[in-house]
């Protein structure tokens, strides 16, 4: 409180005495602010795994295998969307990889037991799925505990409960399969078709993908609401003072995670007919990655949907990639690790950048 | 600027505030109008911050009343208190370091195009164009603000403060943290904060930052008012003596003789005026 707390290195004027220019000058040069875009890492983190396996691997740059891999990207890239624009508004959400299963079980399970037609079911799981991400959000917003912690305990509940009733309802550790049920070919040109583009297949989730991935840049950076994402994320302090609501966007933020959830949930049931009840366990992390490497710094207020759509294609290239260049797929992993690691340390020196005499 | 006839913008009379058993502010009277800037100074612990929060509606008062423009008030939020035109700078000015200069100063109250949609441009050329009339030449509203200097930051939380029509600005110990030069710096936009008509609440425990700008002086000493005057009653010695603390009178003088010593730049008037005033203070240079 006392004058001290300036400290030595006060702004107390330039230093040397030939400066009588203005002393923000030396700060910003068209390199710096290019380096200050959150997706430029992960771009280039793109090119050089895209390069890489083109060199090692001959059928990578066959047109099929790229839709193998826009179709590995789209199913991570998906729930990134949601993940990355929450990770911007401060939080996490660890129950993502699992409301996937639990919303596609959601749709399979209301459909057949009660023998409707599945958009029946489709509907019931939409509703659902956003209530438990109102749940995520208002036990945060209520409580003030981390939302590490309290998505880490909804998603150990979710998992359980995915595994409990479906062998209650069922007798069995999958859903009963909906593939003969009304609705489902309607359902699955939706949810799970593949769209011919020349002479190439690519499945739909690839175009769910691109457009939330679009709706999502268009919501941060053209909208309102989109300020008041980068505002509760950078200092929820601050933003309530100057009155955005903060509580109502980070809700609405944990029920974005569950809308996408919802999408590839549906994708689930309308592409397998069957859900697994064990399934998305583990795939939590693989969102969060997906954000972080496209620039979402974990500690909130900085980000963008479209580095974590790129994040979420060096993924799927890296998943797919191992497997044309004929390696033990049990690399994946340690790729996955390294990328992480590095990226983390580029966002470290874009935040210190940014934030260096703040 | 205004008839006597009329009540001042701000008038508190009597005011007391208790926390359970805490007394945090007892019988304190201030009053603030249109075109004058009013100090509150204090040590820390003096009862400011209780002051401020009554005035910017974060507390209720539970004595004396508060009026504005003459009528009582009891604001439940800051909301209440912003639509009577009463706007305050926190010392941590409420902004958001990683986010663009042009989004912070229209962050609450973004100005829209159709449903949603934000008017970027519009928001872009008038925070560019506000702050170009406080003074502040900002080359790229799209920089982090986190990246401006703390001044520059102040005044942006000021300049914003009065572009969203402020009438009374309450600004919390806007210069505790900056160097001399940067002080003096949002020592200038106080004053012309005031010439542009605005009713000036300047928070501070430095009487050196008060004096030179202030109108009238509340001095607060554990919760009580030590003193209320106007400008023509006290001197800035008695300003100063009413005031606690050796120490930081001593630590001022260093800081304005570093002040002194890096020359004339610009907008350093106010810090030379500042630092002519602590040596016929007898604020002497101890470091040579």
């Amino acid at each position: 409180m006392t004058r001290s707390t300036a400290g030595p290195d006060a702004p107390t004027g330039p230093a040397g005495p030939a400066a009588p220019a203005d002393e923000r000058l030396a700060r910003r040069s068209p390199l710096s602010g290019l380096l200050a875009r959150p997706e430029l890492g992960a771009l280039l983190g793109a090119v050089a795994v895209f390069v890489f396996f083109s060199v090692v691997a001959d059928a990578f740059l066959q047109a099929t295998s790229f839709s193998t891999v826009l179709y590995a990207a789209s199913t991570f890239g998906i729930m990134a969307v949601g993940v990355s624009l929450l990770m911007i508004g401060g939080e996490f959400d660890l129950s993502a990889g699992v409301m996937v299963t639990t919303s596609a079980l959601l749709a399979a399970l209301t459909a057949y037991q009660l023998t409707l037609n599945v958009w029946a079911g489709v509907a019931v799981s939409l509703v659902l799925t956003l209530a438990l991400g109102m749940v995520n959000g208002l036990l945060y917003v209520n409580t003030r505990l981390p939302s590490f912690i309290i998505t880490l305990a909804t998603f150990f509940m979710l998992a359980g409960l995915n595994l409990g009733v479906t062998k209650a309802v069922t007798g069995n550790v999958a859903s009963d399969s909906v593939r003969d049920m009304d609705g489902f070919d309607s359902a699955r040109a939706v949810f799970a078709s593949e769209v011919g583009i020349g002479d190439v297949e690519v499945n739909v989730t690839v175009f769910w993908w691109l457009g939330l991935v679009a709706v999502a840049t268009w919501i941060l950076l053209r909208t309102r609401t989109g300020n008041w994402i980068f505002a509760v994320g950078g200092d929820a302090g601050s933003a309530r003072a100057v009155g955005v609501p903060v509580a109502r966007t980070k809700v609405g933020l944990f029920m974005g995670v569950a809308l996408c959830a919802w999408i590839s949930g549906m994708h689930l049931v309308f592409a397998f007919a069957t859900v697994q009840s064990g399934e998305g366990v583990g795939n939590e992390f693989f969102y969060i990655i997906c954000a972080v490497i496209g620039g979402c710094l974990l500690t909130g207020g900085y980000g963008s949907a479209i580095g974590a759509a790129i994040g979420a294609f060096i993924f799927g290239m890296t998943n797919k990639g191992i497997v044309y260049a004929e390696w033990n797929p049990d690399w994946f992993k340690f790729f996955l690790g390294a990328m992480l690691l590095v990226a983390a340390m580029v966002n470290l020196i874009v935040r210190r950048r940014v934030e260096r005499s703040a | 600027m205004t008839d006597t006839g009329t009540p001042p913008l701000v008038r508190l009379t009597g005011v007391g505030k208790s926390h359970g058993t805490v007394i945090a502010l007892r019988d304190v009277d201030l009053e603030a109008d249109a075109g004058e800037v009013t100090c509150v100074l204090g040590d820390n612990g003096a009862g400011k911050s209780t002051l401020i929060k009554i005035i910017a509606g974060l507390h209720r008062h539970d004595a004396g009343t508060y009026e504005v423009a003459g009528e009582p008030v009891a604001f439940g939020s800051p909301r209440d208190a912003l639509d009577r035109g009463i706007a305050t700078v926190y010392q941590d000015l409420a902004v958001v370091p990683l986010m663009p200069v042009w989004r912070n100063f229209f962050l609450g109250s973004e100005r829209r195009r159709g449903i949603g949609r934000l008017d970027t441009r519009f928001m872009r050329e008038t925070t560019r164009a506000e702050l170009a009339a406080m003074g502040i030449d900002l080359r790229d509203v799209d920089q982090p603000i986190g990246t401006l200097s703390g001044g520059e930051r102040q005044c942006v939380a000021i300049a914003r403060a009065v572009y969203f029509g402020a009438k009374a600005l309450v600004l919390d110990e806007p210069t505790a943290a900056l160097g001399v030069k940067q002080a003096g710096v949002v020592l200038r936009y106080i004053v012309q904060a005031r010439e542009r008509g605005l009713a000036v609440i300047f928070i501070t425990h430095n009487p050196h930052h008060a004096y030179p700008v202030g109108d009238r002086f509340l001095i607060l000493n554990r919760g009580r008012s030590a003193g209320y005057h106007g400008k023509d009653e006290i001197t800035r010695e008695e300003l100063t003596a009413l005031m606690a603390g050796g120490a930081e009178l001593e630590q001022l003088a260093h800081e304005l003789d570093a002040a002194g010593s890096t020359g004339s730049a610009g907008s350093a008037s106010a810090a030379r005026r500042l630092t002519e005033e602590a040596e016929r203070l007898g604020l002497t240079r101890e470091a040579e």
